[in-house]
């Protein structure tokens, strides 16, 4: 007996000052997070409620919060998904250009390269869309509109101006595309260098090789990536506030000058001339916005959890 | 000797929070109230002046900041341009000593001001600027427009340019047929609500929507801020927009018409038509100097198409400082000096001098509690 008493004695660690304090600044800071968020989702709900119970009248348009905030949740997710469609091949054809096919010589300058369009503020890419892009998707948009009018999102009247859904679509792809390309570069590089040997000595082409070990392994990464990207352009709001010629509407047409607008760009351009009841409409709409934010990164997680599960990689 | 790597990470989380505790005290700092002392006139004026409001004022009000206290060095003079309806929400919370807005304040609004300042507010019409109609249309270079043909078209009622009512405004033009693109601002703005209620005045039978501050229909383009709808006009052909006039730079403007004349917008053709404005109904004329503009002016050489821009103070504070504060400032800022700066840098109109001295009349009523 007097023998195991002195082992736990010896295996207990020996508690210090420092220790303690280090332990509850951390806790401090992961509480910390948890109450911010808390109290942003209290604020919209407490702020956003009064939307909800004024009268249809008193809302903007006249016709109903709900029909106020639907076209913004509509053009929210058109731009962020014609974004996500243009981004995640490029970064993954990208990141695996890095990781992959690129001589070391150019890699690294290039991936530095790619981070740094991280570092560009959202305005700038306002700007830039506004001043040089825009007027140059014209001709694009003149093309799609003579030879795939018949598809209702290129039926036009084509905007003279560029400012369209499809020019914001592009803006918003080039400022997820250093997320993205960053992660699923990271995950290609992790994929086990005995698998790809494995492959290239059964005779696999390098695209093979790829194809075979580099893309099971990172599959739930391209997803976070892909999930990331999405995140921040559902709340992109400078550069879409700049760009996009805004209408009350919703509509799959992304050339003509008539679009949705979005949620973090409407309240961007309506809230310093809101009074009242027009603020809480907002709020509302920005609550709208933290939950689909909130869905879309809870779907991802799980998405990532389950591949993890089965990936034969692991 | 290895080092314990905990103290240094201790050092750290000491220096975040010394870091953190200073920027506290900094932030604290930046609320100071009224300086004491202020006697009264002249340069021994002291203190800050806090006002805010609207953005269309800005430019102007960095002119007069400058003007205002290069006279009296120990003021400063602080200008938050929150938008219009910001200001006015601030002002009749007891926020702020004066609000600037691009609206005056409306009937319950004006109630609470009264409530607030324990007396009637004070308007005072400061910034006056001509609203152009911008346009770029390649190949026509003098564009004359009727009311009726503006309201149609910003009503979406004509929809190209070689349209018979275009046409007939302009006899010696070759109009192409290229659609026109009418833009507007996308975000709530004093310049839509002075063109909205020209529309309104001018041609109610076509533009059906009133006078109001966010645009109130659907298509056309869009597009933020001053800045923005010059850009949107300057990148695409056959486009028409509304503007500030000192922003339009190398745009074509059309003429007006106004009677039986064109007149493009001009700073002395905005002044021009202050002198067709009346005093807005069932108010004290004498204080609160609220104007309905009469855009449907046929007197030779107005220019109807104009923003004005208030600035609202209360005609009683709690003390002597403010009152001298507030007195002084006002009366820089309808002076011909104030004026004049702000036409210079801010391309706007400098009020008539018969309202510098109804202004002038407005502020000296201004009194301590």
């Amino acid at each position: 007996m007097p023998t195991s008493t002195s082992v736990e004695s010896t295996t207990s660690p020996p508690r210090r000052a420092g220790d303690q304090l280090f332990k509850g600044l951390a806790t401090g800071a992961g509480v910390l997070i948890v109450v911010a968020l808390a109290g942003v989702a209290i604020f919209l709900t407490y702020e956003g409620v009064p939307a909800f119970t004024a009268a249809k009248s008193e809302i903007p348009g006249g016709n109903g919060v709900v029909a106020y905030i639907w076209p913004l949740v509509f053009g929210t997710l058109l731009g962020a998904v014609i974004a996500l469609l243009i981004a995640t091949p490029l970064s993954i054809g990208v990141a695996l250009f890095i990781s992959h096919y690129a001589p070391r010589r150019l890699a690294g300058p290039l991936g530095y390269l790619i981070d740094l369009l991280a570092a560009v503020p959202s305005v700038v890419y306002g700007l830039w869309g506004i001043y040089f892009l825009a007027p140059r998707m014209v001709p694009l948009f003149e093309w799609l509109e003579k030879h795939l009018g018949f598809l209702p999102f290129f039926a036009g009247p084509t905007s003279v101006t560029g400012r369209t859904m499809l020019s914001v679509g592009v803006v918003l792809a080039v400022m997820i595309l250093p997320i993205s390309t960053a992660l699923n570069r990271e995950v290609f590089l992790q994929t086990p260098r005995l698998h790809e040997e494995a492959a290239l000595a059964l005779g696999a082409t390098r695209w093979e090789m790829v194809r075979m070990t580099v893309f099971p392994h990172a599959r739930s990464g391209m997803v976070s990536a892909a999930m990331l990207g999405l995140g921040r352009a559902l709340g992109e709001t400078m550069a879409v506030a700049m760009i996009l010629s805004v209408s009350d509407v919703v509509t799959f047409n992304v050339i003509s000058n008539t679009n949705p607008s979005t949620i973090a760009a409407n309240i961007a351009l309506k809230f310093p001339e809101a009074t009242g009841v027009e603020v809480n409409v907002l709020v509302a709409s920005g609550l709208a916005l933290f939950l689909i934010t909130f869905a879309v990164n809870f779907v991802g997680r799980a998405v990532v959890g389950r591949r993890k599960e089965f990936s034969a990689a692991n | 000797m290895k080092s314990n790597p905990l103290p240094h990470a201790l050092k750290l989380g000491a220096a975040a929070l010394t870091v953190a505790l200073a920027l506290a005290a900094c932030s604290a700092s930046n609320e100071s109230g009224t300086g004491s002392g202020g006697g009264s006139g002249g340069s021994s004026l002291t203190g800050d002046l806090n006002g805010a409001g609207s953005s269309a004022q800005e430019a102007a009000m960095t002119a007069w900041k400058a003007g205002f206290q290069s006279a009296h060095p120990d003021v400063t003079v602080n200008y938050d341009a929150v938008g219009s309806s910001g200001g006015r929400e601030q002002f009749i919370a007891g926020g702020i000593l004066f609000a600037g807005s691009d609206s005056y304040l409306s009937d319950d609004e004006l109630t609470s001001a009264t409530d607030t300042c324990g007396g009637p507010a004070i308007e005072i019409p400061v910034y006056v600027s001509p609203i152009a109609i911008i346009y770029n249309l390649p190949g026509v270079d003098n564009l004359q427009l009727s009311p009726e043909t503006i309201a149609q078209i910003f009503a979406g009622k004509i929809t190209t340019w070689d349209d018979p009512a275009i046409a007939a405004d302009n006899p010696d033009a070759s109009l192409p047929s290229t659609d026109i693109t009418a833009v507007h601002r996308s975000d709530g703005s004093g310049t839509t609500a002075n063109f909205t209620d020209y529309l309104d005045q001018v041609d109610s039978t076509d533009w059906t929507y009133g006078a109001i501050d966010e645009w109130p229909i659907q298509g056309g383009e869009g597009a933020e801020g001053t800045s923005g709808v010059v850009a949107a006009v300057t990148s695409g052909e056959g486009t028409i927009g509304y503007a500030d006039e000192s922003q339009a730079g190398d745009l074509g403007q059309a003429a007006i018409k106004v009677g039986s004349e064109y007149v493009t917008a001009s700073t002395e053709a905005a002044s021009k038509i202050l002198d067709e404005s009346t005093p807005v109904q069932g108010r004290d004329a004498t204080t609160d100097l609220a104007l309905t503009v009469n855009r449907t002016s046929t007197t030779s050489g107005v220019y109807p198409i104009i923003l004005i821009s208030y600035q609202i103070t209360c005609s009683t504070y709690d003390s002597q400082d403010k009152v001298d504060l507030v007195k002084a400032f006002e009366s820089y800022v309808v002076s011909a000096d104030g004026q004049n700066t702000a036409a210079q840098q801010a391309g706007s109109a400098p009020i008539t001098s018969a309202l510098t001295t109804k202004a002038q009349t407005a502020i000296d009523t201004i009194a301590v509690k």
